[in-house]
């Protein structure tokens, strides 16, 4: 059985004061599994970012408690939160956020040197992951001389380079066409089946559906399972395309 | 070298216009403190000039001199009291004093500053001689110039002509690099004909350098003379020095505008590279933020900033430095030196550092506002 690497348990967010006042998160019970692929859907301002911000610890919950392989995220101040995310998450952002001015190479090693991490051996584990994600050509190229699907799979390469437990990806797709869509996604789903990572995908974008194991749905700040009878469908129809 | 300084230095390199325009900005203030401290230094050795090149253990002069070109008088007749003190060897007595020079043909009339001593017991001599010997003062019209003051003073060099205060001069002596402060050039002459150049009676002189005998204690001797004459002080030669150096600076003013220069360049400096630090860092902020999101300490950031704001103060001391040494070169021989002693080099590397520390400051208090949620929204 997966483990529990991620759990959440009634979290609430609110937004504003008075009759401005928007509860952006509502209650949010949620548990992310080692080997599995979440797909977090809505639309637009339904709180999918600020969800992805606490499951991140880049925002704190007005309520409820959050664990992250067995760190408890309440009352932590900036640094520990910081110090979490650096030694158990894993971020790709919609928009890469790669630094112009480090190649491809520098900018995944810069995750390791953040952790303190450096020398020969973070180079040869940049080049390493390079190789996995299909760029091992651009190592030495900027992001400028990169395709967008390319700096995507950067960023991805950049976020598992640490080895963290889970993986939250922020629209990772969006930025994408179809072909580059989906070898991002594909390569989501590999981490998640071969490292026993926890990867949540924030998306809108359907052609992220086929990858997960599980969807999840959020509207009004409120979370909702995707209906049993449409997963054991859609999980067969994935079997038969595979 | 680490990843961060590497990230550093391309953030500087990135956007070269304001890099360069940042230099330009370090570098200008650099060389401002620079030119400011090296004024300050040049003045102060050159106010000094004269009692650094008098071969004397203690000076007399008239009580309440605030400098070597004081031109109080006291009677010679003190002379004969320091000689009787034991353990003084020589009292030689200096004039010194302001007259006009001007060429017999008529012509504008310059200011000069006299110096007058006997030649034979080796007063104030002029140095640097390049023509003539300084024993050739002891002729009556005989004065010592300078060769750089031959255009101000109209005349063509050794041997040309001249009236001081209606009294026929010749040059004897030429001196190198006696160069004045005040906008008066030097004139050295004898004891005797100083006094005439400056309407004084023989009775009168303006100071008297004092050389004690080998393996005499200078202290006794200084307070014996300051306890048995009165109305004059006793001063080492350091303290001259001192005295002298504190009321140019310090009593005329002129100390403060020197000071308010390096303020200047100070505040202008730190002004330039907070302002490129800071705007360098809001064009990073998306990827700082990012940063922030995967895990990055606030201190790796700030030292990525650190490392800009010293990558800045080195590139800029580098160029700042070749053009001050120009500078100091270029003005060697000038009325007014510029000179950096390595005590200011090293008081330069170490504002400089402070400036670029402090304006990273700025900067820094942009990052730590940075909110790592802002990556996920943009």
């Amino acid at each position: 059985m997966s483990k529990t690497l991620l759990e959440a348990k009634n979290i609430s967010k609110t937004f504003g004061e008075g009759h401005v006042q928007v509860r952006a998160v509502d209650k949010a019970n949620l548990t992310l599994k080692g080997g599995e692929l979440t797909l977090l859907m809505g639309p637009s301002g339904s709180g999918k970012t600020t969800l992805l911000s606490i499951l991140g610890c880049m925002l704190t919950p007005a309520k409820g408690t959050l664990n992250i392989c067995g760190n408890a995220v309440e009352n932590a101040g900036p640094e520990r939160l910081a110090e979490i995310r650096r030694s158990h998450i894993g971020f790709i952002f919609q928009s890469y956020h790669l630094f112009p001015t480090l190649t491809a190479a520098e900018n995944i090693q810069l995750a390791l040197d953040i952790r303190g991490k450096n020398g020969s051996k973070a180079a040869e584990k940049s080049h390493r992951l390079l190789e996995k994600v299909g760029l091992s050509r651009k190592s030495k190229a900027f992001p400028r001389q990169m395709s967008g699907g390319e700096q995507q799979r950067v960023a991805i390469a950049r976020a598992i380079v640490a080895d963290p437990s889970v993986i939250l990806a922020d629209e990772p797709t969006a930025a994408l066409d179809t072909n580059n869509g989906r070898a991002v996604m594909n390569i989501l789903s590999e981490l998640a089946r071969d490292r026993d990572s926890a990867v949540l995908v924030v998306s809108h974008d359907p052609r992220a559906i086929p990858f997960a194991d599980r969807i999840i749905y959020i509207e009004d700040g409120i979370l909702k399972n995707e209906d049993p009878a449409a997963r054991t469908e859609r999980k067969g129809t994935r079997q038969r395309k595979n | 070298m680490p990843l961060s300084l590497t990230l550093a230095l391309r953030n500087l390199f990135h956007d070269r216009l304001r890099f360069i325009a940042t230099l330009i900005g370090i570098v200008f203030s650099v060389v401002l403190v620079l030119v400011q401290m090296g004024l300050y230094s040049g003045f102060g050795r050159m106010v000094t000039m004269m009692i650094d090149h008098a071969a004397t253990d203690l000076w007399v002069v008239s009580r309440g001199t605030n400098s070597m070109e004081d031109i109080s008088q006291f009677d010679s007749g003190i002379r004969d009291k320091v000689l009787a003190i034991d353990g003084v060897a020589e009292a030689v007595p200096l004039v010194i004093g302001f007259s006009d020079w001007h060429l017999p043909e008529g012509g504008e009339r310059t200011p000069v500053f006299i110096v007058g001593s006997d030649p034979k017991h080796r007063g104030l001599e002029p140095w640097n001689v390049v023509e003539g010997a300084a024993t050739d003062l002891s002729a009556p019209d005989a004065v010592a110039v300078d060769r750089s003051y031959y255009d101000r003073l109209g005349i063509s060099g050794m041997g040309s002509t001249a009236e001081i205060n209606q009294r026929k001069v010749k040059v004897a002596v030429v001196t190198d690099g006696i160069r004045s402060f005040t906008t008066m050039p030097y004139v050295f002459s004898g004891l005797d004909a100083a006094r005439t150049y400056l309407d004084l009676p023989p009775s009168k002189i303006s100071q008297i350098l004092v050389r004690v005998k080998h393996g005499t204690d200078l202290k006794r001797v200084r307070d014996e003379i300051q306890s048995k004459v009165s109305n004059v002080e006793v001063l080492t030669p350091q303290e001259f020095r001192q005295r002298s150096r504190t009321f140019w600076l310090f009593s005329t003013g002129a100390g403060a505008a020197l000071f308010a220069g390096v303020l200047l360049g100070v505040i202008v400096g730190t002004a330039i590279l907070a302002q490129t630090l800071y705007s360098n860092t809001r064009e990073h902020l998306p990827e700082f933020a990012a940063l922030r999101a995967i895990g990055c300490s606030n201190r790796y950031i700030f030292r990525i900033i650190r490392y800009q704001a010293l990558l800045n103060a080195a590139i800029g001391l580098c160029l700042a430095g070749a053009i001050g040494a120009v500078v100091v070169y270029l003005t060697a021989k000038s009325a007014l030196p510029i000179i950096i002693t390595p005590l200011q080099a090293g008081g330069l590397v170490v504002i400089i550092l402070l400036m670029c520390l402090v304006s990273a400051i700025v900067a820094i208090a942009r990052v730590v506002r940075i909110d790592p949620v802002t990556v996920l929204t943009r």
